[in-house]
Parts: structure tokens; sequence; C-alpha cells
């Protein structure tokens, strides 16, 4: 008995010291990069694309990668919101009972979840060289929604899941259909939980790389249609990080603090919804 | 609106959103397919074993063999997992029997931010500092001179990147032992410590490998933060503090050369094939142990 007690103090440090090395490698993280990329912030990183030497130190900043970024982002989150919300309704509102076919649904999705957006990009370029497609923003948001489709299914799958059962019954009862109780009832119940998914892809889409590498490119333009070529911030970061001069790779720090700063917000704002859900659920 | 009107609003519905549901089902397919057919023109003039368990990489000669990406892939993410299981099991113990729900309330949204933060960014965090601190302390430990560029530093940054989602999995695991079995044993006289090393471990035993597989399965297929921190030599690795190449890195760095040498997209193709088979079957097992549990419960 004594024995277990001096064991139980021993990994009750060990578990509090784990804690603290998982909550301060992250602080360590945010730390860094706000030490190391404050300095070379400027309004002209946030306000200009890059102009002629910007990779070997003269002005500019990265308009482009922020603006490629949210269009890329944007038109995903859009994409995938049309194919997710019919699959969220099917498994929740027609299919509400629990089957080997849900099931199979939910399986499917998270084998798919799973996959390495570095694979999801693989597969953009095939699709890119099937269809004749060059490195564009459409090929990069394409490749995107694939890859967000998952993160936003479950997202919304799972605040879904909590509408209790006699709200539906009672929709029935007043003669409602599926549809309708699925568009005036279920969607409006979770609305917050739905913008949460929305806002959790959004970020995903925003800090992708792997994906985009393939199918967006690179450009120091902002584009102006779907079939020009996109730049995106982390590629950004990670091209200016690559070279030798110093003045380029403190702007990676500083591009490094704009997405982060980017990324925290969207969390944030995340956080209130769901926050809000919690307040209306009953 | 009539009746009828509304009933085949509701059944086109219906349909319409059966087809998305397939849609998205059927791309696991698509994706393992389209793959397949742009890497098979290599099964043609390679053969299988040699792609697969050779180690001479020479593009321009067609030879194609990937073993030492192979064997990268697998040394950093199990130096990722052995950093990372034993902190998050501490951890999720933590949170799930001893954190009051103050601790709780600031803990698990940071967990969350940590879960949303880009690879890049922890990537460059491993650049900035865990290369320097290969370089400079962990290897002159070992007497060895590296230049940080390591399977060591690739394993520190993956670790910390898959801390969310095992913490994750685990603390749902953990819910799913009865409340009344804790008790049970509780009230036997057992302190909370017994009640977590006898009853709790061991009923969600195969829940935290399900955990453990799917980190694992994640930091396979992480590719920016890796490449940027690992070295990206071509080369059988033979310890981690040593430079590694795994497979995701490999075909994120050579996308640009992807169609100036014959059969050289079919190979990225393989190896993003190959990837994705790993990763698919590692999911597999862990999903079939999780769903497992869910029914034993319900």
């Amino acid at each position: 008995m004594k024995r277990y007690k001096i064991e139980e103090k021993v990994f009750n440090v060990l578990m509090k010291v784990a804690t603290g090395i998982i909550l301060l490698s992250l602080i360590w993280i945010l730390a860094t990069i706000v030490y190391k990329g404050l300095p070379y912030m400027s309004w002209d990183m946030v306000s200009r694309t890059p102009q002629g030497g910007f990779y070997m130190g003269k002005e500019g900043g990265v308009l482009n990668a922020i603006v490629g970024s949210l269009y890329l982002a944007g038109g995903s989150t859009i994409l995938a919101l049309f194919i997710s919300l019919p699959v969220v309704l099917y498994l929740n509102v027609y299919r509400r009972k629990k089957s080997a076919f849900s099931t199979f649904i939910r399986s499917s999705l998270d084998i798919l979840w799973g996959i390495p957006s570095i694979v999801y990009g693989a597969f953009g370029f095939t699709l890119m060289l099937l269809f004749g497609l060059k490195t564009s923003l459409l090929a990069g948001i394409i490749t995107l929604t694939l890859l967000i489709i998952p993160i936003m299914i479950r997202a919304m799958d799972e605040v879904m899941l909590t509408i209790p059962k006699g709200l539906f019954e009672a929709s029935y009862s007043l003669g409602a259909t599926r549809f309708e109780t699925a568009t005036k009832v279920a969607i409006r119940k979770t609305l917050p939980g739905i913008v949460t998914a929305i806002l959790i892809s959004f970020g995903r889409a925003v800090g992708d790389a792997a994906s985009v590498l393939f199918t967006a490119g690179f450009t120091d333009n902002i584009p102006t249609s779907l079939s020009q070529p996109a730049a995106s911030l982390p590629l950004a970061i990670f091209f200016q990080l690559g070279t030798p001069v110093p003045e380029v790779q403190g702007r990676a720090y500083a591009s490094a603090l704009i997405l982060t700063l980017l990324i925290l917000a969207i969390s944030l704002s995340s956080r209130y919804f769901t926050k809000r859900y919690l307040k209306n659920k009953i | 609106m009539s009746s009828q009107g509304r009933i085949l609003k509701d059944k086109i519905a219906h349909k319409v959103m059966l087809a998305f549901v397939w849609l998205t089902i059927i791309l696991l397919l698509v994706i393992a397919l389209g793959l397949f057919i742009k890497a098979w023109p290599l099964f043609k003039t390679v053969s299988i074993s040699d792609l697969l368990f050779s180690t001479t990489w020479v593009p321009y000669e067609g030879k194609f063999g990937m073993l030492s990406f192979i064997i990268s892939t697998f040394w950093v993410t199990g130096v990722a997992t052995v950093i990372a299981v034993p902190l998050c099991l501490l951890c999720a113990i933590y949170l799930s029997e001893y954190a009051n729900k103050k601790v709780i309330a600031w803990v698990s949204p940071l967990i969350d931010i940590l879960a949303g933060i880009p690879s890049v960014i922890f990537g460059i965090w491993g650049v900035i500092v865990i290369v320097p601190f290969v370089r400079d302390i962990l290897a002159p430990m070992f007497g060895v001179s590296s230049t940080g560029y390591s399977i060591l530093a690739g394993g520190i940054v993956l670790s910390i990147m898959v801390f969310p989602i095992v913490i994750y999995v685990l603390l749902e695991v953990f819910k799913t032992v009865p409340e009344d079995l804790r008790n049970a044993a509780l009230s036997l006289g057992a302190n909370k410590w017994i009640m977590i090393r006898k009853v709790l471990l061991r009923k969600a035993g195969p829940g935290i490998i399900s955990a453990i597989v799917l980190g694992f399965s994640r930091a396979l297929g992480e590719t920016l933060a890796v490449l940027m921190v690992v070295g990206n030599v071509v080369d059988l690795p033979s310890n981690p503090l040593e430079a590694g190449y795994p497979l995701p890195a490999m075909i994120a760095n050579n996308y640009g050369e992807l169609l100036s040498i014959p059969m050289y997209d079919s190979a990225l193709m393989l190896c993003a094939l190959v990837l994705f088979v790993i990763v698919v079957f590692f999911n597999i097992i862990a999903r079939i142990i999780l769903r497992r549990i869910e029914k034993k419960i319900s």
C-alpha cells in the first residue's frame, strides 16, 4: 500500500511535468515566432507584393501570398461546404438511426481524414494532368477542397449528433418533411457549430502547404483569374527561408508571424462560436 | 405549397444527398486508382521488389529503389512516437483523472491551438530552435558531429505536432471506461493510482494502442515541417543523429523536376501510393479497435 502511495506521488509529479512540457512547447513556438518575426514586421510586408529582387533582399512584401492564401482557403471552404452539408444532413436527418451504412460512411470519412495532405497534393497533380490544367488557383482550390471535406464533415457531424431526438419528432409531428426538418430545424439549431466547422476547415486550408505545392504553384503577382497560379503564405515562408540572404530569412519569420496571427484569429473566433453553440444547447 | 410538391422536394433532396455521400466515399478509391494508374508504367519496366526493397535511387538511370525513403519515414515517425507517447499518456491521465475543472479549462484550449498551428510554423521553429539544439548539445553529448538537420530533429518536431491528436483520442478512450468501474475499485479500498493502473489502463488498453497508431499514422504523412529539419540526404540512416529523407519530404522536394526525367512522375506517384497504403492500413487498424470499444459500450 505504501509503495503505491509513493508511486502515485512520483507519477503525479511526472504527469504535471508532461502536461507542462506539452503546453510549454506551444508557448515556446509562439514566442519564437513573435520574437524572430516582430523586428522584420513592417507595413510593406502586408501591403505590397514582391518587387524586383525581393528574394535578394530588395523591397516588397508578401501581399501576394496573403491574398493567394485567402483566395485558396476561401474558395475551397465554400466548395467544401456545398459537398459537406448534404452529406452531414443525410447522415443526421435521413439516416438518423445507426445502421451499417451510416457506420460505413463515417468510417470512410475517418480514413479520408487520416490521409496526408501530400497524398492529396499528388492526387491533385494527377487530376491536373488528366484535365490538362496548369498549376493554378483553380487546381489549388480543388485539391484543398478534397483535403478539408473530411475535416468539415466530421466537425459538423459532431454537433449535429447532439441534436435531441425530441426535436426531430416534434418537427415530424407537425407534418414537416425530412428535408424541411433538415433545413429549418437541424441547420438552424446547429448554426454556430456549423460556423465553427467552417472556420476550422478554413484554418486548415490556410495553413496547408503540401497539397498546394503541386497544384497552385507560386507567383509574385496577385491572381486575377482562376487559371493563374497563386502564391500561399506557407510556401512563401518556405521559399524565403530557403534563401541564403539574412534579410529575406527575416521576412520569412515575419511571414510566419502573419500566418500565426491569422490562424490564432481563426482559432479564437471558432472558440467563440463553439461557446455560443453550447449556450443554446438544450 | 402542395403537400405533393413538398414530398417530391424531400425525395429529390434525398437522392442528391445520397449522391454526395457516394461521391465522398468513392473519393478514397479514386485517389488510390489515380495514383496507381500514374505509377503503372513503372511496374512494366522495373520489378516491384526492385522498387520497394532497393536503396539505389538514380532517376537519370531509371533506378527507383525507395527503400531508404521508406526506412527514413519509419525512423522519423518512430522517434516521434517514442517521445510523444509517454508524454501524451501522462498528460491524458492527468487531465482525465486528476486535474480539476479550472486546469482543464486552461489546458484544453491551448491544446486546440496547438492542433491548429500549420506545419510550416513547426518547421520554422524546428530550424530556429531544434536544429541548433541537436547540433550543439545533443550530438556532442554522444560524441558525434552533426549538422543538426537530422532524423532526431524531425522526430522531435513531429512529436509536438502529434500531441493534440493522441491526447484527444486518449481522453475519448478514457471517457468510455464506465464511472461505476472506477468507483467499484475505489470502494474496495484502492487509491486513485491503483485504480488507474489496474482498472483504467487495463480497460483502456486497446484504445490506448489505437490512439498511438492514429498519432503514428498522422506523423507518417507530415511533410513540410519534417522536410525543413530532417536533412534530406538519400542514404540508409543507421542512427537518429544522421540525416534522413522520408517519403513525403522526397515527394515535395522533387515536384519541380517531375516532368523533365522519364518515369520520374510515375516514381513520385508510386511513392505517394506507398504512403497512402501505409497510412490507410494503420488508420483502418486503429479505427477497427475504436469502433469495437464504442460498440461494447453502447
